[in-house]
C-alpha cells in the first residue's frame, strides 16, 4: 500500500487542531502509531502529492516526478478552505485554519504581536463564524489575542444551531471575550500605517487586527480528479456510489473530497464510515459494505460553552415537533425535535450544557422513554432524565469511531477492559474527540464494574474520604484514626498519607510525637535520601532569588562538609552526599545565614520558578519576581498529595516555563493568566488556562482555593494534571468550584489557606532548637560520630560521587572528543581540547 | 557490600513492656560499642520510638532496631539488598496482611522483621539477630 502525501508529516487528528495551541504536541495528535509506519507492506511518502493520474496504464505520477502503479486508486485528498475573493485576503498575517503549519503560522504572528511593544491586548478576527471559526476564535485567545467573530448569516453556528440557540450562544462567548459580528460579511483588508491590518466589515466598521484567519467553510479538493476526467458533482466533490466507488471502477474516493450520491460531508465520522466501507471491498472482508447514512451530530466545548446538535436539528421532517427549553437565567437552551405523535427522538439542539448530548444522541430514531420535556427539564425539577441502562445497545457512544453501547458493554463483560482507558484502547471509542469518555466512566459502572478506591490494606476509604474524615472528626494522631476507621498497623502507603493530612489539619511541627514516626525517611530526616544512603540538601531560595553573601555561606557549607554541588531545574542549590550524622551542622550553618528548608524532600511546595520581569528585563509587562517570592513564601511548607512547582513569568516570552508547572502564572498586559495542571516527568503536561487578567489579590486567592481543594480531594501521589482529568467536568468544574464557588466550599478553603499561612514556621530551625529531634541524626546510635563504614565516594570528573556506577559505566568523555586525562572542568584546569 | 541470604532463626519479638517504663537515668552507652558475652548495647529502651527504628553497629556490622507499637523488638542488617545501601533502620514500620514488616526507603521493598524475607521477592532475606532488654538497655546478639 503506497500513500502519497500532500503536507510534510503523517496524519494527524484535525479535529483536535486547537489543542495544538494549548497543550498538545505534534505526537499527540498522531493519528496511526508507530506499527502502521513500522508495516512493511505500508511505504509513505509525505511532501509527494499525485500530480496525475493515467487511468488506462493505472499509474500515478508524483509532483517529485515518482510514478506508482495501482491496482485500485482511492482519493483521500480532503479539502482545501475556502477564502472568499476579500481585496486584502492576500496579506502578512492572514490565514486559513487547516493544518498544523497554518498554526504554527498563526502562533509566531500572534507572539510576535502580543510581545510587541504598546499598550493594549491584541486583536485577531475571525471570518466565519460556524464550528471551525469558534473553534479558531478560542485558538486566537490562548494565542493571547482577543477575537473578533465575523459571520455572514444571522446567528453563529447556522448548520448546527437554530435562532434562541445562535443567541445564547453569542451571549456565552462575548462573556468569554469574543466580540461576535453576524449579518455582516467582510469587505475588505488592508494593511495600517502601524503594520497592523484593518478588516472593514460591510457595515462599515473597521476592526484592528493583528491576524486574520478564514474559516468561511471547504471546498473538496477534487482538482486532480477534474483534471483526469472523473465526474464531480453539483458543488464539487468527486461523485462516488454508495461504494464510495466513481465511474472507474478501479478509483474511488473518500472523505471530505467524496460525494456520496453528489453529497459531501465535512465532519470525522463520515470519513472514517466511508473508509471502513472501501477498506472492507479492498481487504475483501466485507464485499457488501455501503455508506448509506452519516452521523452529522456535533459537539463542541468552546472554554466551558458546550454546544451539540444531532440528528434532524431544524425539524425539516415533515410534521416533526420541536419542544424548547429556553432558560436565559442559567444560560442553557434544549431542544428535542421529535416526531408528529411525539414518540421518538429525530434530533435536537443543546446549548450551554450539553451533558446529556451522549444520551439523548442515543436515542435518535428510537422511541423515547417519557415526555420529551421531562429529557431537557433540569434535575430536581420533575425530570426522570436518562440512565445508561434505558439506552439500547446500538446507541452509538463514540460517534467518531462509531463505537456502540453494546460493544462497549461486550469489551467490559467479556473481560478485556476493566478501567477506562482499557475500553479506549480495545474499542478506540472516545480517542478521536474525546467528549463521550465521562460516558465510558458511566458504562463500566452501569456493567458493575468498580474500581477499588482503597487507600490500602489498612483503609478502605479514598485518600480524599479520608481526607474529609480527618476533617470532620478532627482526629489528630494516626493511631486514632487507624483505629475508628481503619485495620491493623498501618503501612509506607497510608502513614505518609495520614501524615500530609495531619501536617495540613492539624497543625505543629512534622516530627513531633506519633508524626514523626509517620514520616517516610526524607520527611523523616527533612533531607533527601540518595542511591547511597546519604542525603542531599535544598535550601529554599525564594524566586530563585539569591545574594552573593547567600552563594558564599552555601559554597562554604558545601566545601567544609565535602558535598557535590549542582543547580537545579527550580532555580535552586542542591548539595548531595551529605551523612545522616552531619545534616544539623549543615543547617546550624544555613540558618544562621539566613537560609530556610527548601522542602525538596517534602511531597510539598518546592519552587516558584521566575524570569527577572520589569526590573531588569525590557520586555516584562509585570513583576515577574516580586510574584514569585510572595508565593513561594505564602505557599512554603504547604503538604499536598504530591510535589507541587510553579513559575512566573513576567510577560509571553514565558521565560520561566511556567506552563510546565502545578500552577503557573504569566504576565499580561493588565494583570496575570493562571495556569493550572502542567508537568514535566514520564508524561510532560502543558498547564491550562483556568483564569485571565487577574488583578494579584483575585490571582491569589484563586490560586490559595486550587491548592486547597486539590489538597482536599486529590488522590495519593496524583499531580495535578491527573487530578484536574480526574474531576467530573475536568477544569471547566474546577473554574466553577474556585471562580464561583459552585461547591460553596470557598469560604472554607479560605479559611484554611489564611491558617496555613499564619502557622507556617521553618522545620529545619524547630528542629536545631530540638535536643530530642536532633537525636535522631545519627547513624548509629551505640556508635555516634563513627562514620557509616558503606559510604565511598570516587572522583568523577572532578566531582565527589558515590562509588559503585549505577547500571554500567560513567560517559566515556574519551569517546566524546574530550582529553580525559585531565579532569574536564575544574577551577584551574583548562578545558581539555577536542581530540 | 551485600546482605547475606543466611536467616538466623533466633526468638526475635522479644517483648520488653515492662521495661519500657523503667525510670532510671539513661546509663549512657561507649562511643565504640563492646559486645559482653555476645551481647552489644544498643541504647536505652526509651531512646527507641513505637514504630520506628534505628541504626546500630554490632560487631562492625550495621545493624537495624526496630520497636513495633506492641513493644516487641527485631533487629535486622541495616543494609537493603536491592539496593546496596545501609538505609533499612530508615523505613516506614508497619504491617502487610498482619506481618510486622519495615519498608525500604528507597524502593519500597518490605521485608518481615521476624525472619528478614522480603515480601515482594521471597529468595531474598536479610540477616535477622536477636535482641533482648538488659536493666533498660536494649542489646542484640549474634554478631
Amino acid at each position: 500500500m503506497v500513500v502519497l502525501a500532500e503536507e510534510s508529516r503523517p496524519a494527524y487528528d484535525r479535529v483536535a487542531l486547537s489543542s495544538y495551541v494549548g497543550e498538545a504536541s505534534e505526537d499527540d495528535l498522531a493519528l496511526a502509531d508507530d506499527g502502521f509506519h513500522a508495516d512493511s507492506l505500508v511505504e509513505l511518502h509525505l511532501d509527494d502529492p499525485a500530480v496525475a493520474v493515467d487511468r488506462d496504464r493505472r499509474v500515478v505520477t508524483t509532483r517529485k516526478g515518482r510514478s506508482v502503479a495501482y491496482d485500485e486508486l482511492v482519493l483521500a485528498t480532503g479539502s482545501v478552505p475556502f477564502v472568499p475573493p476579500v481585496p486584502g485576503r492576500d496579506l502578512d498575517g492572514v490565514f486559513v485554519y487547516r493544518t498544523l503549519d497554518d498554526l504554527d503560522g498563526l502562533r509566531e504572528a500572534a507572539e510576535q504581536a502580543t510581545v510587541g511593544a504598546g499598550a493594549g491586548r491584541r486583536s485577531g478576527v475571525v471570518v466565519g463564524g460556524g464550528l471551525l471559526g469558534l473553534e479558531a476564535a478560542n485558538a486566537l485567545r490562548r494565542l493571547g489575542l482577543s477575537p473578533h467573530v465575523v459571520e455572514m448569516a444571522p446567528r453563529l453556528m447556522p448548520v448546527q444551531v437554530d435562532e434562541p440557540g445562535g443567541a445564547l450562544l453569542a451571549r456565552l462567548v462575548s462573556e468569554l471575550g469574543l466580540r461576535i459580528h453576524t449579518g455582516v460579511s467582510t469587505s475588505s483588508i488592508a494593511r495600517d500605517h502601524r503594520g497592523g491590518l484593518t478588516v472593514t466589515l460591510s457595515d462599515g466598521l473597521e476592526l484592528d487586527a493583528s491576524v486574520v484567519v478564514f474559516s468561511a467553510g471547504i471546498r473538496p479538493a477534487d482538482g486532480l480528479a477534474r483534471e483526469v476526467g472523473l465526474e464531480v458533482g453539483e458543488r464539487g466533490g468527486v461523485l462516488v456510489d454508495e461504494r464510495c466507488r466513481t465511474a472507474d471502477e478501479h478509483v474511488w474516493a473518500i472523505g471530505e473530497v467524496a460525494a456520496v450520491r453528489g453529497r459531501t460531508y465535512g465532519l470525522v465520522a463520515p470519513g472514517y464510515a466511508m473508509a471502513e466501507v472501501v477498506a472492507g471491498r479492498l481487504a475483501g472482508d466485507d464485499a457488501e459494505g455501503r455508506f448509506t447514512e452519516a452521523d452529522m451530530s456535533t459537539k463542541l466545548k468552546l472554554l466551558g460553552v458546550d454546544v451539540a446538535s444531532f440528528g434532524d436539528a431544524h425539524a425539516s421532517t415533515p410534521g416533526a415537533l420541536e419542544v424548547r427549553l429556553d432558560d436565559p437565567v442559567a444560560g442553557t437552551y434544549s431542544k428535542l425535535v421529535v416526531s408528529d405523535d411525539a414518540q421518538t427522538l429525530l434530533g435536537g439542539v443543546l446549548v450551554g450544557d450539553a451533558a446529556n448530548y451522549e444520551t439523548l444522541r442515543g436515542f435518535l430514531g428510537e422511541k423515547l422513554p417519557g415526555d420529551p420535556m421531562s429529557l431537557i427539564a433540569p434535575a430536581g425539577d420533575g425530570a426522570v432524565g436518562v440512565g445508561i441502562d434505558a439506552l439500547p445497545d446500538g446507541a452509538q457512544i463514540c460517534s467518531c469511531n462509531a463505537v456502540t453501547k453494546g460493544a462497549l458493554v461486550h469489551a467490559i463483560t467479556s473481560g478485556e477492559a476493566a478501567t477506562v482507558p482499557q475500553l479506549k484502547a480495545c474499542t478506540r471509542a472516545g480517542t478521536t474527540c474525546g467528549s463521550c469518555v465521562p460516558t465510558l466512566g458511566k458504562v463500566l459502572a452501569s456493567c458493575g464494574v468498580e474500581v477499588s478506591k482503597a487507600l490500602c490494606e489498612h483503609f478502605s476509604q479514598s485518600r480524599a474520604e479520608l481526607y474529609e474524615i480527618v476533617m470532620a472528626t478532627g482526629l489528630t494522631t494516626f493511631s486514632d484514626i487507624l483505629t475508628e476507621y481503619g485495620t491493623g498497623r498501618g503501612c509506607d502507603v497510608c502513614k505518609p498519607a495520614v501524615a500530609s493530612m495531619l501536617a495540613t489539619l492539624a497543625g505543629g511541627h512534622v516530627l513531633d510525637g506519633e508524626q514523626a514516626t509517620l514520616q517516610d525517611t526524607n520527611d523523616h530526616f527533612l533531607a533527601n535520601m540518595q542511591r547511597n544512603g546519604t542525603y542531599s540538601v535544598v535550601p529554599r531560595l525564594p524566586g530563585g532569588e539569591v545574594t552573593g553573601d547567600g552563594l558564599i555561606a552555601i559554597g562554604e557549607v558545601a566545601r567544609d562538609f565535602g558535598l557535590y554541588t549542582k543547580i537545579t531545574g527550580g532555580q535552586r542549590i542542591d548539595m548531595f552526599g551529605a551523612r545522616l550524622d552531619d545534616l544539623p551542622a549543615i543547617w546550624r550553618r544555613l540558618v544562621d545565614a539566613g537560609f530556610e528548608s527548601g522542602h525538596a524532600y517534602g511531597k510539598a511546595l518546592r519552587t516558584v520558578k521566575s524570569c527577572v520581569g520589569t526590573d531588569w528585563c525590557r520586555y516584562g509587562v509585570q513583576d515577574s519576581v516580586g510574584l514569585a517570592v510572595a508565593l513561594e513564601l505564602r505557599y512554603r511548607g504547604l503538604r499536598s498529595p504530591h510535589k507541587l512547582k510553579s513559575g512566573v513569568s513576567g510577560c509571553a516570552r514565558e521565560c520561566a516555563e511556567a506552563r510546565s508547572k502545578d500552577f503557573g502564572i504569566i504576565a499580561t498586559e493588565t494583570g496575570w493568566n493562571l495556569y493550572v495542571g502542567g508537568n514535566g516527568g514520564f508524561t510532560p503536561r502543558h498547564a491550562e488556562l483556568l483564569a485571565s487578567d487577574l488583578d494579584t489579590a483575585t490571582l491569589v486567592r484563586t490560586i490559595d482555593r486550587f491548592l486547597m481543594f486539590y489538597v482536599r480531594t486529590a488522590d495519593r501521589l496524583q499531580r495535578t494534571a491527573p487530578w484536574i482529568e480526574s474531576l467530573d467536568g475536568g477544569i471547566e468544574h474546577l473554574h466553577a468550584v474556585v471562580m464561583e464557588d459552585s461547591l460553596g466550599i470557598c469560604a472554607s478553603l479560605d479559611a484554611q489557606m489564611a491558617r496555613h499561612v499564619r502557622s507556617y514556621a521553618d522545620e529545619w530551625a524547630a528542629v536545631l532548637d530540638d535536643d530530642d529531634k536532633l537525636a535522631r541524626f545519627t547513624s548509629f546510635v551505640n556508635a555516634p560520630g563513627t562514620p557509616d563504614p558503606t559510604i565511598e565516594f570516587v572522583d568523577h570528573h572532578g566531582h565527589r560521587v558515590p562509588a559503585g556506577m549505577k547500571d554500567g559505566q560513567p560517559t566515556d568523555l574519551g569517546a566524546l572528543g574530550f582529553d580525559t586525562s585531565v579532569p574536564i572542568a575544574g577551577p584551574t584546569i583548562p578545558v581539555g581540547a577536542p581530540a | 557490600m551485600t546482605a547475606q541470604a543466611d536467616v538466623r532463626l533466633h526468638p526475635a519479638g522479644t517483648t520488653a513492656g515492662a521495661e519500657a517504663k523503667d525510670p532510671r537515668p539513661d546509663p549512657g552507652v561507649p562511643t565504640t560499642p563492646e559486645p559482653a558475652d555476645g551481647w552489644t548495647p544498643i541504647c536505652p529502651l526509651e531512646r527507641l520510638q513505637r514504630e520506628r527504628g534505628v541504626g546500630a553497629l554490632v560487631g562492625g556490622e550495621p545493624v537495624a532496631v526496630f520497636r513495633t507499637h506492641d513493644d516487641a523488638l527485631y533487629a535486622l542488617h541495616n543494609v537493603d539488598p536491592f539496593s546496596g545501601a545501609s538505609v533499612l533502620s530508615r523505613g516506614i514500620v508497619g504491617d502487610l496482611a498482619g506481618t510486622p514488616v519495615v519498608a525500604s526507603p528507597l524502593f519500597k521493598q518490605h521485608f518481615a522483621l521476624d525472619t528478614g524475607t522480603a515480601v515482594e521477592d521471597p529468595t531474598v532475606t536479610v540477616a535477622t539477630y536477636p535482641v533482648r532488654v538488659v536493666d533498660g538497655t536494649v542489646e542484640v546478639g549474634g554478631a
